[in-house]
């Protein structure tokens, strides 16, 4: 039950739903772009947001792509965990997002909702980022499409009332070599204490990481020291646990020494599947 | 585009049946039907997403009714435990493995092992099962009853 | 011949429960129903120093706001310590505060949100062993001000003490001179969630004349009532309690809270129906939870393996009031060795407030605890004695002429055969010494073996009752006071009622939901007394039907009430089976071929009240608090990775004494459930405070149950040894399949990480912090 009541608004094109957010900004009413849901609905619920409106875009026929097209896969925004994986065709993407909540909220959460989420971890973005995707945007300002890097610093970095439209991944990554690894505290269903993903990329191995700091990145630095095959594996994941870009993220689900150690193992582990052709 | 302010009157698809009802546009499916359709099967267990028990079937899908909104429902089919009318496979299998005890989270997990069976209509493998079957909770059982509650429900069609 | 009993019987409320049709306390319908929410306290231990309640006052549609100045009263089933909202000061984060009655939930809700209090914070208590030091800030004032209700809790004056319990046997001093093997070990063990599926919930409504009419999830109808009655001074034939389907209790339904908060609702609205309904969140961290755990224990073994001593302190950490705390630190006290032949003992447990959430029973009523602590240390003694810990366990193994730690003298009938037990499972779990196995690198199997034994701890005058009445069709309708929440209690009575007369149990049809105004008082759905207690009412309501029913076929025959037999539905003479009446002809009384009425209706009843249980002495702490002893031996198997420190359970096994197997599948499923509450809360579940006392955030996303796919095969056995005064030689088996898993997780644990490991949840964290036996 939301205590509160909101208007609900579903536009049927990304210009209808700017002009609805816009309006209400010059009112000075709080909107959201809504999707899944599932983060929102919740947020209502415990009380920690109270919007006037929601603006509800799964009827934007752009953000519901999901198809190859010039040598790119585009993706739109709302579609679900469940039909990325479904559709079998990016498979790291297909392996994050299949660790992502459980299955029945894999069917309603979505990609644009998993990269603005307020959860920290926000795992789709490590396929994407390694796979050099990007992101089609639209805002009160129109419509720009940029590298997902560029406008995903720890979280999305958006302008006010823009939207998240689809992202592109070059066909490359989509027959990559690959690897995923999510460690969690005990449970399977559960936030991770670490998440990586892999891609190798001109015989190179690029790595992104969920859980082990406060926000999800990709490191070259730790990349560059992870690929160094004349050093050891052991002296390799040293190099790179000094790479992390802050102190290692604690909580309850893990201490910072304890994820600190997983993720130790989780690289080790990964260095001796890479070495032993297993990715 | 849709609009919905205040109190507003949507159909809904649900059992088969269409349905008109007042709401507000921040009721949740799972307040809907329980409160204004009488269809009590799906129940409230956490309101989170995490337990599964007011978990649905849309369009053949799996949905925790907990975090939708009624108004989303506009335009899909809508299907709970009552809509089985007692004749699922699922039903009968969960009496004959005695997949339950307090019953409290069954109307969930019938839910989605019925979605399981729509989307795959043979049985699929045991990881699958899990997969899915991850999405709620039982409290009562170790879960091995659910599990031939499912082996079951493939075997008997 | 038996026709019920040792069946497979499918569950009554099988179909109800398949296709939605079993109603739960909230889900009737709501129309004309005002809704009550909560305003819980954002302190741990705090003064009130001003609550607010104008702006949620002034929303339209509210119709209340209620705070702790409306209510004076306090509760509590034994010690009345707990206000039903908080007066003035508040001693647990998420402690009931305000109380708003309104049309609607989102407008109760929006109202609750509006209410502001002041709080001064005080110095909160966290821990037990904190709570028994010297300086420590008071909890409760006045300790030994409450009104105690049984004389058996000894409240502590200007301690944070709710009560203690010793027992005395034997000499330890000089007993520990003896042993040869000593271990002393201190553990720790957090409280955690019951976590029914569903969230307990109340409804109430006050008729013009004064009848209240409760409905609610609740394992204790009769007690709603009395609690109503006692406290706002109302004749408890003017308040009706209903319980429909419950959605899971585990003994947390057990408490009587939200009805006595409905109830208040009702009443300041001029008696109006209200619902209230409490968030997930509110059920986690309002609502009593499971017991924490401090203990101390010292044990000695002498040159053969025996143990010689045992000196043994608990401290319960039953949190901010103490509900029913003081007898679930008393059940520590009766059982506190767990099922073994120890002569001299000496034990201290003891009831502490701390700033947690208060707690309740939970299924094992603490016995799941106290046997993670004592059956660790029992591994580490087989260890230092280079003994095989289930040879160690047969050794020691209570047997009958034993004395339990409160001198009862142990009978085959009284406790059970534990050896039995132990060598059974040895097949079942294919016991292989309990050393780790290397499957490969990194990777060993290792499997852990615990006993459990429990007694009960019911008022000495518990009482049940059973009505059976006859349909035309000469099927019965059985009517108890027993609550069904999942245990399924009803078929198991059914099956004894068809027993008796010799029916098939689908000729028993059972009433799922209790009224106390209809159906005759079940002390509590708790305990696993249920075929035990209401058994034998339901044994002897059966024997007054069969005594009715030859006394009706004595007249048609013309024979002695004596040569009649009942069976298989009819009425007939030993003398002349061939010549028969069906029970549907004969148990509305009988007409002749003539018209002539002969013979009278039969309605059966039955009642039964608890004997021969005492008090026990405070000193020695000799009596018997329950009427039977049920135990068992349980093995856990794990696959460790060492270098990951992470874990699978493979298989959780159980040979339990039951007494008689009346059920074997639901028997089966029951133990089978408990292994898996088990395994589920000793590998994961925990609250977690911070430094203030804060619960984190209570949810199913943080707070994480086993879900399916990381359960293992359990295997279930059972020993029949009767027990001579129960329905059929049954024992109490309901809760008994969570008691030894904890212990029997971590001794394999230990097993395969070489590691001590003394404190719950097992998770891979603890057992990586944990220093490895080469450090300590």
């Amino acid at each position: 039950m939301i205590p509160f009541n909101f208007i609900y608004y579903r536009p049927d094109s990304l210009q209808e739903a700017a002009d609805i957010y816009s309006t209400l900004q010059s009112k000075g009413q709080k909107a959201v772009y809504f999707a899944g849901g599932s983060e929102i609905i919740t947020m209502c619920r415990t009380g920690s947001i109270q919007p006037k409106a929601v603006i509800d875009i799964k009827n934007i026929p752009e953000c519901g792509l999901l198809s190859l097209y010039n040598q790119k896969l585009q993706i739109g925004s709302v579609c679900t965990l469940n039909q990325i994986s479904e559709s079998k065709l990016f498979p790291l993407m297909r392996l994050a997002c299949g660790r992502i909540a459980d299955h029945t909220n894999q069917c309603r959460i979505t990609l644009g909702g998993n990269l603005c989420g307020s959860i920290i971890y926000r795992e789709t973005s490590l396929p994407l980022l390694l796979a050099d995707a990007e992101i089609t945007l639209y805002g009160p300002e129109g419509e720009r499409t940029v590298p997902l890097r560029s406008v995903f610093y720890q979280c999305m970095q958006l302008k006010p009332g823009e939207m998240i439209v689809q992202v592109q991944i070059p066909v490359w990554a989509l027959s990559a070599r690959h690897y995923h690894i999510k460690k969690t505290a005990n449970e399977k269903i559960d936030y991770p204490l670490v998440s990586v993903a892999a891609i190798c990329k001109d015989s190179k191995l690029r790595l992104a990481f969920s859980g082990i700091c406060s926000y999800p990145f990709r490191s070259e630095q730790m990349e560059s020291a992870l690929n160094q095959q004349t050093k050891s594996f052991e002296e390799r994941v040293k190099q790179a646990a000094e790479l992390l870009p802050e102190p290692v993220y604690a909580d309850a689900e893990g201490s910072g020494e304890y994820r600190l150690f997983v993720f130790k193992n989780t690289l080790r582990q990964l260095l001796e599947d890479w070495d032993n052709g297993k990715i | 585009m849709v609009k919905y302010e205040g109190k507003v009157v949507i159909a809904l698809q649900v059992n088969g049946e269409a349905h008109e009802v007042a709401v507000r546009p921040s009721d949740l499916l799972l307040d809907v039907l329980r409160e204004q359709l009488g269809l009590t099967a799906a129940k409230p267990g956490c309101l989170n997403g995490d337990c599964g028990a007011c978990t649905i079937m849309l369009d053949g899908w799996p949905v925790k009714s907990c975090l939708m909104l009624a108004v989303e429902a506009e335009g899909h089919v809508v299907l709970t435990v009552e809509g089985l009318n007692g004749t699922a496979p699922i039903q009968k299998a969960f009496v004959d493995a005695d997949a339950f005890q307090c019953g409290y989270c069954t109307s969930g997990f019938l839910m989605v092992c019925h979605a399981l069976k729509t989307q795959n209509p043979l049985m699929p493998k045991e990881n699958i099962i899990e997969e899915w079957l991850q999405s709620n909770l039982c409290r009562c059982t170790g879960y091995q009853e659910i599990r031939r509650a499912v082996r079951l429900m493939y075997e008997s069609t | 011949m038996n026709t019920a009993i040792g069946k497979s019987v499918r569950r009554k409320d099988a179909w109800d429960k398949v296709t939605g049709k079993a109603l739960y306390t909230d889900d009737f319908p709501i129309s004309g129903v005002l809704a009550a929410r909560l305003l819980t306290s954002t302190c741990a231990h705090a003064r009130i120093l001003h609550i607010d309640i104008s702006k949620a006052l002034g929303i339209k549609g509210v119709k209340a706001v209620l705070t702790g100045a409306d209510c004076p009263e306090l509760f509590g089933p034994l010690l009345q310590d707990r206000p039903a909202l908080a007066r003035d000061v508040v001693r647990y984060a998420g402690e009931p505060v305000a109380l708003v009655v309104a049309t609607d939930k989102p407008t109760a809700e929006r109202a609750v949100r509006l209410i502001k209090v002041d709080y001064e914070p005080l110095a909160v208590v966290l821990t037990p062993s904190q709570a028994m030091a010297e300086g420590t800030p008071l909890i409760h004032k006045q300790v030994n001000g409450y009104k105690k209700l049984l004389t058996d809790i000894y409240p502590e004056a200007g301690t944070n003490i709710a009560s203690r319990y010793r027992m005395q046997k034997g000499n330890t001093a000089e007993a520990f001179q003896r042993c040869k093997v000593l271990v002393e070990q201190r553990f720790f063990l957090p409280p955690s969630a019951h976590l029914a599926m569903e969230v307990r919930t109340a409804r109430a409504e006050i008729s013009s004349d004064g009848s209240v009419l409760i409905t609610a999830s609740s394992q204790s109808p009769y007690s709603v009532r009395k609690q109503l009655s006692e406290a706002f001074l109302i004749p408890a034939g003017k308040i009706q309690v209903r319980v429909p389907y419950v959605g899971g209790g585990f003994g947390g339904k057990a408490p009587v809270m939200l009805e006595v908060l409905a109830f208040l609702a009702s009443r300041s609205v001029g008696g109006k129906a209200v619902r209230l309904t409490i968030p997930r969140e509110q059920d986690m961290a309002s609502a009593p939870c499971r017991m924490g755990l401090e203990a101390d224990l010292k044990v000695g073994v002498d040159e053969n393996g025996l143990i010689q001593a045992a000196d043994l302190t608990y401290l319960l950490d039953c949190g901010a009031y103490t509900d029913i705390s003081p007898y679930m630190t008393k059940a520590i006290a009766m059982d506190c060795t767990g099922p073994y032949h120890i002569e001299n003992l000496s034990c201290d447990a003891i009831c502490v407030y701390t700033n947690h959430t208060y707690v309740t029973s939970f299924r094992g009523f603490s016995h799941e605890s106290f046997t993670f602590c004592i059956e660790r240390v029992l591994d580490m003694l087989a260890s230092k004695c280079s003994l095989d810990p289930l040879e160690f366990r047969i050794r020691n193994a209570i047997r009958p002429g034993s004395l339990t730690p409160s001198q009862v003298e142990c009978t085959a009938s009284l406790t059970g055969d534990l050896t039995k037990c132990l060598n059974n499972i040895k097949q079942l779990a294919q016991w292989n010494g309990g050393n780790a196995v290397p499957i490969k690198e990194n990777t060993v199997r290792a499997k852990g073996v615990a006993c459990f034994w429990k007694t009960e701890n019911p008022p000495t005058d518990a009482i049940s009752g059973a009505m059976i009445t006859f349909n035309p069709d000469g099927s019965m309708n059985l009517n108890t006071g027993v609550v069904e929440m999942g245990s399924n209690g009803q078929t198991h009575l059914a099956q004894i009622l068809a027993e008796k007369l010799q029916v098939d149990a689908d000729q028993v049809h059972v009433v799922t939901s209790v009224d106390t105004r209809t159906a005759p008082e079940h002390w509590k759905t708790v305990a696993s007394l249920t075929e035990y207690m209401a058994g034998l009412a339901v044994v002897r309501a059966a024997d007054d039907l069969l005594e009715q029913l030859r006394s009706n076929g004595s007249q048609v025959f013309g024979c002695p009430a004596d040569e009649i037999e009942v069976a298989n539905g009819r009425v007939f003479s030993k003398k002349n089976p061939e010549q028969f009446i069906a029970f549907k002809d004969i148990v509305q009384g009988y007409k002749s071929q003539q018209g002539e009425s002969i013979g009278e209706p039969v309605l059966g009843r039955g009642g039964f009240m608890l004997k021969g249980l005492s008090m026990l002495d405070p000193q020695t702490g000799q009596g018997k608090t329950g009427p039977e002893w049920t135990l068992g031996a349980q093995v856990v198997e794990v696959e460790a990775d060492l270098k990951a420190f992470s874990y699978r359970i493979l298989n959780a096994s159980t040979v339990i004494d039951v007494g008689k197997v009346i059920n074997p599948e639901s028997m089966r499923a029951m133990i089978a459930g408990g292994m898996a509450m088990g395994i589920s809360l000793s590998s994961r579940e925990a609250y977690i405070y911070d430094q203030d006392g804060i619960p984190r955030l209570p949810n199913l996303r943080t707070y994480k149950l086993m879900h399916i796919g990381q359960e293992p095969d359990y295997r279930v056995g059972f020993v029949e040894t009767p027990e001579d005064n129960s329905p059929y030689g049954l024992r109490s088996f309901a809760e008994h399949g969570v008691i030894g898993i904890p212990a029997a997780l971590g001794n394999a644990l230990a097993a395969a990480f070489g590691r001590q490991l003394v404190i719950l949840p097992l998770t891979p964290e603890t057992i990586w912090r944990t220093p490895s036996e080469e450090h300590v």
